[in-house]
């Protein structure tokens, strides 16, 4: 630890900046321009670097990191293709408001501009999916950017936040300086709700005969689980929540409905549409989750609670719209609730039925593997309680239908971009921040392919992440839209003939690997995998093939007219 | 409808392009912009001409606001505020039409910054209205080149 007004080099100003931000991991890979980051790191023992074996690697890294421990996560690259690498990592933590600061690399200052070798314009590439970016020019800059780059990727909602360091910079002097405080005038978050409308609120849900709770990844970001679970508990208000709001309310609790949206549940989705109250709580409106617009939750008046004001009306103009923090807003909302309302008994009735005529279900063949199956095992033997991380597809879906989350910080998916090849690094990261809960990972074939290189970090560095590979050899969403709104036409969607052999290949880098292809192997794989914390371990869970997830909102319809099933896909109900 | 905002960013190379980049990544109409620097040289004052009904400027003003660069973003539309443009506009001159053209200069209230044999330019300042009557007027003269500074505006003192 160096002091301050110490004369230090910009690479010691940055290892010394993180640790007054108490990072633990750095998730990078290292290159020309960083050489003498990487030399000052050699001899640094308190912040342990993660190589990664690619930058896109890193980024999903950090953000699993971030999602699973609430910490920001840092990532650290070279200049040119190593920023670049990290675009789509960054994308997809501004989608789903992740705090991450990536810290890349760049040519000298003298040099930029004139196309040198493996320079690019990272600030320009990324400044449409970075919550806000710098490119630090003078060391003595470096300090307070770096400072500003972690309040601003944490503080309100939160996002990616990149640092762009020429190499000059990075081996020029200055005395070192540690801002205590940080001010930055353009960024001034509401956190406070304003007290008259959450009062408004609380009359609204007092009088509400049919209330329902939309709650997204905001209150899982906001820790305001426990509020949520008082006020939906204590006034009998259904909760239904988005696939990043899973596990702010227990998915056990009478008063779950579960997802909502394109493959919610039809309970869920039910509930919104004859919901007269509709509370929306940290979610903003998403297209997956409305639907069609002009029919989402027609007979409801809506509140929304958002930190950031332009998710308020953008998507669905609303009644109460209540801009802060959602741990404020349900603290305050308590505070101005009456001791008693109604119980809203035949309101719960009414979506009993709906949940009866139409649970989530799956056939189960002794012959054949389902990924429902392969869920609902994992969700039973680890009791909703371990820290989920799925990649993009079907798997994903059923994920959130047969996993029932207890715990906030328990799903880790891509929600907003939707990147396939997210959840092998996601999931390494997440077991870097959490070991007292087991990680596990529901990968896609297809996704898995995407960063398979990441597994050399995941044994290298002993991540005892259970992986079950749902492996149906297609890229099987596309192809249920294909089977079910493209003619049947599957276009580049069949993998069978070239799909490697992953048992011998999660071997070939060190991995512990078995097979499952049935009910039977599958539950002692799955026993097997849960029990081993030596390192990663893959179980190839040879699922049916042309399964496909239900019920289904099409896109563009009404989330009340859900598609129940393959046989007859033109049956609306 | 169209609507004037002033917005008060940060004085550093990237704000304009962040706020530009915005307008195209989300789709919003952005018919002019123009910045220049405020009484304190730490701070630009933008001036961003776009149209749209309530709900997307709505959006407008607030995605403005998201910006951590933006520090003051102001709907002047409904507000008192006077607005100018500049225009400079070089137009073809002959013995036949010098007349005409310079009793035209005399109405908008411009003034003769160039003059050659065979052309000559002009400034004119107003309200874009102004600016394009302007320009429709002496058009039939022939318009060989034409710059417009893009609106800036600013309230009505108290």
């Amino acid at each position: 630890m160096h002091n301050t007004g110490q004369i230090l080099n910009g690479s010691e100003i940055f290892f010394e900046c993180l640790r007054r931000e108490n990072v633990e991991y750095i998730f990078g890979y290292p290159g020309g321009s960083l050489l003498k980051v990487y030399e000052t790191l050699h001899d640094i023992e308190d912040i342990r670097h993660i190589l990664v074996r690619h930058e896109q690697g890193a980024t999903h890294m950090a953000e699993g990191y971030a999602r699973a421990t609430g910490k920001p996560g840092v990532v650290l690259v070279t200049s040119g293709p190593g920023a670049t690498n990290t675009v789509t990592g960054i994308a997809n933590a501004y989608m789903d408001s992740s705090p991450i600061v990536v810290f890349t690399g760049q040519v000298p200052s003298s040099l930029i501009g004139n196309d040198a070798f493996q320079e690019a314009d990272i600030v320009g590439i990324t400044r449409p999916i970075t919550k806000h970016n710098f490119l630090v020019k003078d060391v003595r800059e470096l300090a307070i950017t770096i400072r500003k780059a972690f309040y601003l990727a944490t503080t309100g909602r939160p996002g990616p936040v990149v640092v762009d360091m020429p190499k000059d910079v990075l081996a020029a002097t200055c005395p070192f300086e540690w801002p205590e405080t940080v001010e930055i005038r353009g960024f001034k978050p509401t956190f406070k709700c304003h007290k008259n409308q959450v009062e408004k609120a609380a009359h609204k849900i007092a009088k509400a005969k049919r209330p329902l709770l939309y709650v997204g990844g905001g209150v899982i970001t906001a820790e305001a689980s426990e509020e949520l679970r008082t006020l939906a508990v204590r006034y009998n208000i259904p909760v239904t929540m988005t696939l990043q709001g899973l596990g702010a309310f227990p998915g056990n609790h009478p008063l779950s409905m579960g997802m909502l949206g394109m493959h919610g549940t039809y309970w869920a989705n039910q509930s919104v549409n004859n919901c007269d109250l509709l509370i929306a709580v940290g979610a903003r409106f998403d297209d997956r989750v409305t639907g069609k617009i002009d029919a989402f939750a027609t007979q409801a008046y809506k509140i929304h609670n958002d930190i950031d004001p332009t998710n308020v009306d953008k998507n669905i103009k609303v009644d109460l719209p209540i801009v802060g923090d959602s741990k404020d807003f349900l603290a305050t909302l308590l505070e101005e609730m009456p001791e008693k309302t109604e119980g809203h008994e035949s309101w719960l009735a009414e979506i009993e039925k709906w949940r009866k005529k139409c649970p989530l279900s799956y056939s189960l063949e002794p012959d054949s593997l389902k990924t429902e199956f392969v869920i609902e095992e994992v969700s039973k033997e680890t009791a909703g309680n371990a820290v989920v991380v799925t990649d993009v597809g079907q798997h994903q879906m059923w994920t959130s239908q047969f996993y029932t989350f207890m715990n906030p910080r328990s799903i880790i998916s891509s929600g907003g971009l939707g990147t396939m090849g997210y959840g092998l690094p996601a999931a390494i990261g997440a077991a870097f921040g959490i070991t007292d809960r087991p990680v596990v990972l529901f990968c896609g074939d297809g996704g898995f392919m995407m960063n398979i290189q990441e597994l050399v970090t995941a044994v290298y560095n002993r991540i005892p992440v259970k992986i079950f590979l749902i492996n149906n050899s297609y890229l099987g969403m596309v192809r249920q839209w294909q089977e079910l709104f493209h003619k049947e036409k599957y276009s580049f969607t069949d993998l069978g003939d070239s799909n490697p052999d992953f048992v011998k290949l999660a071997e070939a880098f060190g991995c512990k690997a078995l097979m499952a292809d049935n009910p039977e192997n599958a539950k002692k794989a799955i026993k097997i995998a849960l029990d081993y914390n030596e390192g990663p371990v893959l179980v190839d869970c040879r699922v049916v093939r042309k399964d496909m997830v239900f019920p289904m909102v099409p896109a563009g319809g009404a989330i009340s007219d859900m598609l129940l099933a393959r046989l007859n896909p033109k049956t609306m109900v | 409808m169209k609507h004037i905002i002033s917005v008060l960013v940060e004085n550093r190379f990237g704000s304009l392009n962040r706020v530009a980049a915005m307008f195209s990544a989300r789709g919003f109409n952005l018919e002019s912009i123009s910045i220049g620097e405020t009484e304190d040289p730490e701070i630009s004052r933008m001036t961003i001409v776009t149209r749209g009904d309530d709900q997307i400027i709505n959006q407008v003003l607030k995605q403005l606001n998201r910006l951590i660069d933006t520090i003051k973003v102001t709907d002047l539309t409904r507000q008192p505020h006077v607005e100018r443009e500049l225009l400079l506009m070089t137009l073809k001159l002959s013995k036949s039409t010098q007349h005409e053209i310079f009793e035209l200069i005399n109405v908008f209230k411009g003034k003769v910054v160039d003059i050659k044999q065979k052309s000559i330019t002009i400034e004119v300042i107003g309200s874009p209205d102004k600016i394009n009557t302007s320009i429709d007027i002496f058009k039939p003269y022939g318009i060989k080149e034409l710059a417009r500074s893009g609106v800036v505006a600013i309230h009505r003192g108290e």
